[in-house]
């Protein structure tokens, strides 16, 4: 079976190819330019160097949240543009647990942090021992203090990726008071090749909607929705 | 005879989710509007992140009941068109990403078509005989322009707003005097019980470049009319308001019409975007333009509003122009006409 999987959630726009157990091609690219701009000649680039038929592929992984808005949503409607037209299946992959799956193997509590900027963390605690992947917390927005003080209860080991690691640095060296490291460059950001193996696993658990049921998960309502909730709840309270 | 040409054509540029088949620019198959006002009028007016992401929800069922309705599949497109500016950047995104990636998988000629040529070309869908050249004015929440077509996908702005645009103000307004969302067409319900000559609001004239527009100023005559009676006590008759302002914008419009009609002796005249379904406006219009013996032209409601039909219809004449995206085409927001 053969996956092709797709991540812009972040800074980083990435394509990936993945046969059964085997990864056939990865292109990943942090760089200025919008990902509306990268994300489909990448794509070619990837099926041209593979002699892919776009054909060929069984499914679509987006990686489908939380992150920046306006890139889930160029991923999104990548994957539902290639969907509709080669009549495939959509899995939504958590972004935040992709983004643990480039910790595999790691031993103690991964901890992936993504910038969600208003002093918030997009993040989730995860662990990856004796090849079982458990969600110990799952993906959600909160603010640092929060998290931190989480892992502080737990107890063990923590390991720190993302884009948010640089964001949160002198907080998390101050206030974390267990042992912790920070991912390297190569594993520390989305990567398409995590979603297509956590996208894999979910197609096989039968996790994949239709195209046109695809929807990213931004974990956060628009500015004007949470300005309107607090106006009624308010205006309840009065 | 000639060879038919299909095309599949996708507009996300605000709140409407559109989708249609048009084949040879003129005969439109199916044309699949799905619209968010209910969701803006929460709000008092479109917010860009909520439309973007209703449109990512739409998306595809649009597409598919666009290629349904016309009785056609995306294998029997030639082309397939998508609007790729002006418009809010978020929207723009959703279409432009979905058509760039329907047609990289499909294997189809991606064209990336201006929302105000379209909005231009709505006309050439009901008026088989219409063609190039003529003087149109394209008017709507987002755009006032009085543009010359010169050809098909040629254009020469002799003008544009230098603030607000005409739909804008209708929007304000409306709110000013507790119509609501979307202004216009509540605001032309109300001015039928109002009288248009009740309240003499300014006709704005911008310096030396004859052609532009500038309504802002007419929104503050309004508000600040509205403000004074509060503070004198006088009761507001929102009709008369209605009416009167309405006025002021449709004199506005007429006057550059004609002059423009009388500068370039052009015998053809086209309105074209949301505000040309306000009946007032049209009316006043082609009574300007059948004084001088020009014939006019105007899309029904349907076509007026942002829809797939008139991309399709604009992207027909740039695909025969060989016009073509590749894979890199973003999203512009600020994209001027007559641009590429």
């Amino acid at each position: 079976m053969k996956l092709l999987a797709i991540d812009s959630s972040g800074l980083v726009a990435s394509i990936a190819v993945v046969e059964d157990d085997k990864l056939l091609g990865e292109y990943t690219i942090n760089h200025k330019k919008t990902h509306s701009q990268t994300l489909l000649p990448m794509l070619d680039e990837v099926v041209k160097m593979l002699e892919l038929d776009l054909s060929e592929i069984d499914a679509i992984a987006v990686s489908g949240g939380p992150g920046s808005f306006t890139g889930l949503r160029i991923g999104s409607a990548t994957a539902k543009g290639l969907a509709l037209a080669l009549d495939k299946k959509i899995v939504n992959v958590p972004t935040v647990d992709a983004l643990a799956w480039n910790m595999w193997g790691n031993d103690g509590i991964i901890c992936p942090l993504m910038d969600a900027r208003r002093q918030q963390t997009y993040t989730g605690l995860y662990t990856l021992e004796n090849g079982e992947f458990s969600i110990v917390k799952e993906q959600c927005v909160v603010k640092i203090q929060e998290i931190v003080e989480e892992i502080n209860k737990i107890g063990k080991k923590v390991t720190f990726l993302g884009d948010g690691v640089k964001v949160f640095k002198d907080y998390i060296q101050e206030n974390v008071e267990v042992p912790f490291v920070f991912a390297p460059a190569s594993l520390n950001e989305q990567r398409a090749s995590s979603v297509a193996v956590l996208g894999m696993k979910m197609f096989n658990e039968g996790k994949a909607t239709e195209a046109r049921d695809h929807k990213p998960n931004y974990l956060r309502l628009s500015q004007a929705e949470r300005e309107r909730q607090k106006k009624v709840r308010d205006f309840k309270i009065c | 005879m000639e060879k038919e040409v299909k095309i599949l054509a996708i507009e996300s540029s605000c709140d409407e989710t559109a989708a249609a088949v048009v084949v040879n620019g003129r005969d439109v198959r199916s044309n699949v509007i799905s619209s968010q006002i209910d969701i803006h009028t929460l709000y008092g007016g479109v917010v860009p992140e909520i439309a973007s992401r209703n449109h990512i929800e739409r998306i595809n069922q649009v597409i598919e009941e666009a290629l349904k309705k016309a009785d056609t599949t995306l294998e029997e497109i030639d082309a397939i068109g998508v609007t790729y500016g002006p418009g809010l950047v978020g929207a723009l995104l959703v279409g432009v990403a979905e058509a760039k990636a329907l047609a990289y998988a499909a294997k189809k000629p991606l064209i990336p078509v201006h929302h105000i040529e379209g909005h231009i070309s709505a006309n050439y869908i009901e008026n088989k005989e219409l063609k190039p050249p003529f003087l149109c004015l394209v008017v709507s929440g987002g755009h006032t322009h009085l543009v010359k077509v010169l050809d098909y996908g040629k254009y020469e702005i002799l003008g544009k707003t230098r603030d607000d645009a005409a739909g804008e103000a209708f929007d304000k307004v409306a709110r000013a005097i507790g119509l609501g969302y979307p202004g216009g067409p509540k605001i032309e319900k109300v001015s039928h019980k109002g009288n248009p000559d009740a309240i003499s609001f300014p006709r704005a004239k911008v310096g030396k470049d004859e052609y532009d527009f500038s309504f802002s100023g007419l929104k503050s005559a309004v508000l600040n009319y509205l403000n004074s009676c509060k503070m004198k006590d006088i009761e507001i008759n929102q009709a008369d308001v209605a009416a009167s302002f309405q006025k002021a914008v449709s004199d506005v419009l007429v006057d550059h019409v004609n002059h423009a009609l009388n500068e370039f002796k052009m015998d053809k005249f086209a309105i074209a975007g949301g505000v040309a379904s306000n009946g007032v406006i049209r009316e006043a219009l082609r009574e300007a333009c059948e004084k001088k013996g020009v014939e006019f032209y105007h899309p029904s409601p349907i076509l007026c509003t942002d829809n797939g039909a008139m991309i399709g219809a604009a992207a027909y004449y740039d695909y025969l122009a060989g016009i073509r995206a590749d894979l890199s085409l973003n999203a512009i927001p600020n994209l001027k006409l007559g641009e590429k």
